[in-house]
């Protein structure tokens, strides 16, 4: 219909390399502190029998959620263990705690200016909905254009993914606190930050509380697909039953994954819910 | 009392033209016009007003008067768009953000607002150490004197529980409590009481009135309850399209209101909890004083034709009364002995009541008494007017203003005149007086 094409893929190709190029120490940090992260959660993971981390993961579990859903984390997790994926699973929830740790030191300021500044919200917003709305598989190709393959650039794609929704919700927390709440902290004076710090943020709390844990739940099943670039981990060995068409292998990874997806649902959901005292 | 808070000229414009609405009110638009013609929101208009140091002032109007805008201008929440505020010889409007934040810190007790707005996450001692936390008072400090506050609103005990386990009327004293924790003298008090049940609600006015008279702080409180409006205001604004139409006490504003705006707001009102035996009394216009001889006595109650007497010394206090007609056949028994000394049993127990007792009780005394006009007593037990039966009855219906700062005597229409007579001379058969033709104590 055009004599032309717009060139939006060599536009894109074009800046990436030179982005990788030009801020390749930058690239480089980044890489680095990702996997001092990674590296640490999943050591310090693995160092610790499996019984013992089963234990700590049940208790987190016990006192956020009840003692129903830490029987289930505790069972759960040891035929987790019975079937060979212990460390599958140890490094999958390395690499999530990873990605929401990011998320949360990326997302939360985000959230709290969008709140506080309409200009902001109005300039992000659309951002936000191209990032959702971006079939997740296409994350994978500048993750690994920048970053390579392997865990980092898993890592990357699975926190662009996962943040939005802290952004919007913590956003939408702290609009949705009282407008009389805040009057009465500007009426006796309260500045910005004591405003911030005392009122907004602490109300707003379950309702960032459920950001925290749309994000956890989205970055999971991103981890999984970050396989396909070898992020390793419960991903990989779904992605090996897809490959060989061993179908038993692939549906025992996708258990394993299921069971860390309601432990951790439950776990971050009781966070929201969790009122204080009574 | 001097004035704390004076405004003056505030205008407060909601929209992007504010001076091109300020100039169509100044050529006599209303807030109508100018919301159609001008797509701008009247906020409140051309206010004039000052609050006493220690007054409970309040603001009264129906929803979209202007009350809770005005409130929220009086600390600068809202900008104002022009005018004055004159707080403690401070003209607030003009300070920056920085100053302003100090001043309210300094002079705010915050405020209290209809659905409580005490933060959920913290403790009702977190709460009510709230303002002074701000503040920057060291913990130790603060939570001493939240305490105190906490026992003083009769919440102790509640101390370390979270404001859903509270009820309405406990989470509203919490409020209330928080505000009165720091050390200021303005509340804010914004329909504090209007989502509680009608008892709770009372019982929060009493309550508040009991901690005014201990705390003086200078209460601002907006309400759209007239019946909480009078209770509660020492003075109270009445507002209507961002105006306000009429200041004034309970008293003033329903025995002369302003217009008929106010005429028929007050309508429904209860006027005998509001109008006091102070408003209707009528000055007295002869009084026996404890040194007069019995002759003296019935000369004077002969010359105003009066059916009896009240009886005081010579500082006005009240000592008694004496029923002409007793008084007359002992004059006559003794009439040959010189130098007659008054008998102590012609003095009957005159009924009184106190200067600023509401009419509804005025009416129990009323009844209860046997005879007489009702003595009406200052604060120092002195005679300061009399009740008659036909200014109760004057006051009550609401067709008739009544002027009682003067002295003026009370209108009657013809009919409640018939009434008022024909239960006085129900009055005098009882106490046995003959001369029915001529008035009581009623000035004519």
């Amino acid at each position: 219909m055009f004599p032309f094409r717009i060139p939006i893929r060599d536009w894109i190709s074009d800046g990436v390399d030179y982005l990788v190029s030009e801020y390749a120490a930058v690239f480089d940090a980044f890489s680095a502190l990702v996997y001092f992260l990674v590296d640490n959660f999943k050591d310090g993971m693995m160092a610790l029998h499996p019984l013992i981390l089963i234990v700590i993961i049940a208790g987190i579990t016990w006192r956020m959620a009840g003692w129903r859903v830490a029987i289930f984390a505790v069972l759960g997790l040891l035929l987790s263990e019975n079937i060979g994926l212990w460390q599958a699973f140890v490094e999958t929830l390395a690499l999530v705690l990873t990605a929401e740790l990011l998320v949360m030191v990326v997302g939360l300021p985000l959230g709290v200016l969008a709140a506080r500044k309409d200009g902001f919200h109005s300039f992000i917003r659309p951002i936000l909905d191209f990032m959702q709305t971006m079939p997740a598989f296409v994350y994978l190709i500048p993750a690994v254009m920048f970053f390579g393959l392997g865990l980092v650039p898993g890592v990357v794609a699975t926190f662009v993914f996962a943040l939005p929704p802290l952004i919007r919700l913590t956003n939408l927390g702290i609009r949705q606190v009282p407008r009389e709440l805040v009057e009465a902290a500007d009426a006796f004076g309260a500045t910005g930050s004591q405003k911030l710090f005392k009122v907004q943020i602490p109300v707003a709390m379950p309702t960032i509380m459920a950001g925290v844990n749309q994000s956890i739940m989205l970055g999971l099943s991103m981890v999984v697909i970050a396989a396909m670039i070898g992020a390793g981990g419960l991903g990989e060995d779904v992605l090996r039953g897809i490959q060989r068409l061993q179908v038993g292998q692939g549906f025992e990874a996708g258990l394993v994954v299921v069971i860390m997806a309601i432990i951790l649902d439950r776990i971050t959901a009781g966070l929201t819910e969790k009122k204080p005292a009574n | 009392m001097s004035d704390i808070i004076t405004v003056n000229n505030l205008y407060k414009i909601f929209g992007d033209k504010p001076q091109k609405a300020i100039e169509a009110l100044n050529k006599g638009r209303s807030k109508d016009q100018i919301l159609r013609e001008l797509k701008q929101i009247v906020g409140v208009q051309d206010i004039n007003f000052s609050v006493r140091e220690g007054e409970i002032f309040v603001l009264m109007g129906l929803s979209g008067s202007g009350k809770s805008t005005l409130q929220r201008l009086v600390n600068r929440l809202h900008e104002p768009t022009s005018g004055e505020i004159i707080i403690k010889g401070t003209d607030i409007v003009k300070l920056n953000q920085k100053e302003l934040r100090e001043f309210r810190r300094n002079n705010f007790c915050g405020m209290v607002f209809q659905n409580f707005a005490i933060l959920p996450h913290r403790t009702v001692l977190g709460n009510v150490e709230f303002g002074l936390e701000l503040q920057g008072v060291d913990k130790e400090k603060r939570q001493e004197k939240a305490r105190k506050i906490i026992k003083l609103v009769g919440l102790d005990g509640n101390e370390d529980n979270y404001p859903s386990q509270l009820s309405g009327g406990m989470q509203q004293r919490v409020g209330l409590a928080r505000g009165l924790a720091v050390d200021a003298d303005i509340l804010l008090m914004d329909e504090a009481f209007s989502a509680l049940d009608p008892l709770i609600r009372r019982q929060m006015q009493d309550e508040l009135l009991e901690l005014q008279s201990r705390m003086k702080k200078t209460i601002l409180f907006v309400t759209h309850d007239l019946d909480e409006a009078f209770r509660l205001g020492d003075r109270i604004a009445i507002m209507k399209d961002g105006r306000i139409v009429q200041i004034g006490t309970a008293e003033e504003i329903i025995s002369r209101p302003a217009d008929d705006y106010v005429k028929t707001f007050v309508e429904d009102m209860d006027r005998s909890a509001v109008l006091t035996a102070g408003t209707i009394m009528l000055p007295v216009k002869e009084q026996a004083f404890t040194g007069d001889g019995p002759r003296t006595i019935l000369r004077k109650i002969r010359r105003f034709g009066l059916s009896g007497i009240l009886l005081t010394d010579s500082k006005r206090h009240l000592k008694g009364y004496i029923k002409a007609k007793e008084l007359a056949e002992y004059v006559e028994k003794n009439r040959k002995k010189e130098n007659l000394e008054m008998d102590k049993s012609l003095i009957h127990e005159a009924a009184s009541v106190e200067r600023d007792m509401p009419l509804n009780e005025v009416i129990n005394v009323y009844q209860e008494a046997d005879f007489g006009p009702i003595a009406v007593i200052d604060d120092q037990q002195r005679l300061a007017g009399v009740i008659v039966r036909g200014a109760i009855i004057a006051a009550l219906s609401e067709g008739y203003e009544i002027e009682p700062k003067n002295g003026e005597p009370v209108q009657i229409s013809r009919d409640d005149e018939k009434l008022a007579n024909e239960e006085k001379s129900a009055n005098e058969e009882k106490s046995g007086d003959e001369k029915k033709s001529r008035d009581e104590n009623k000035p004519e």
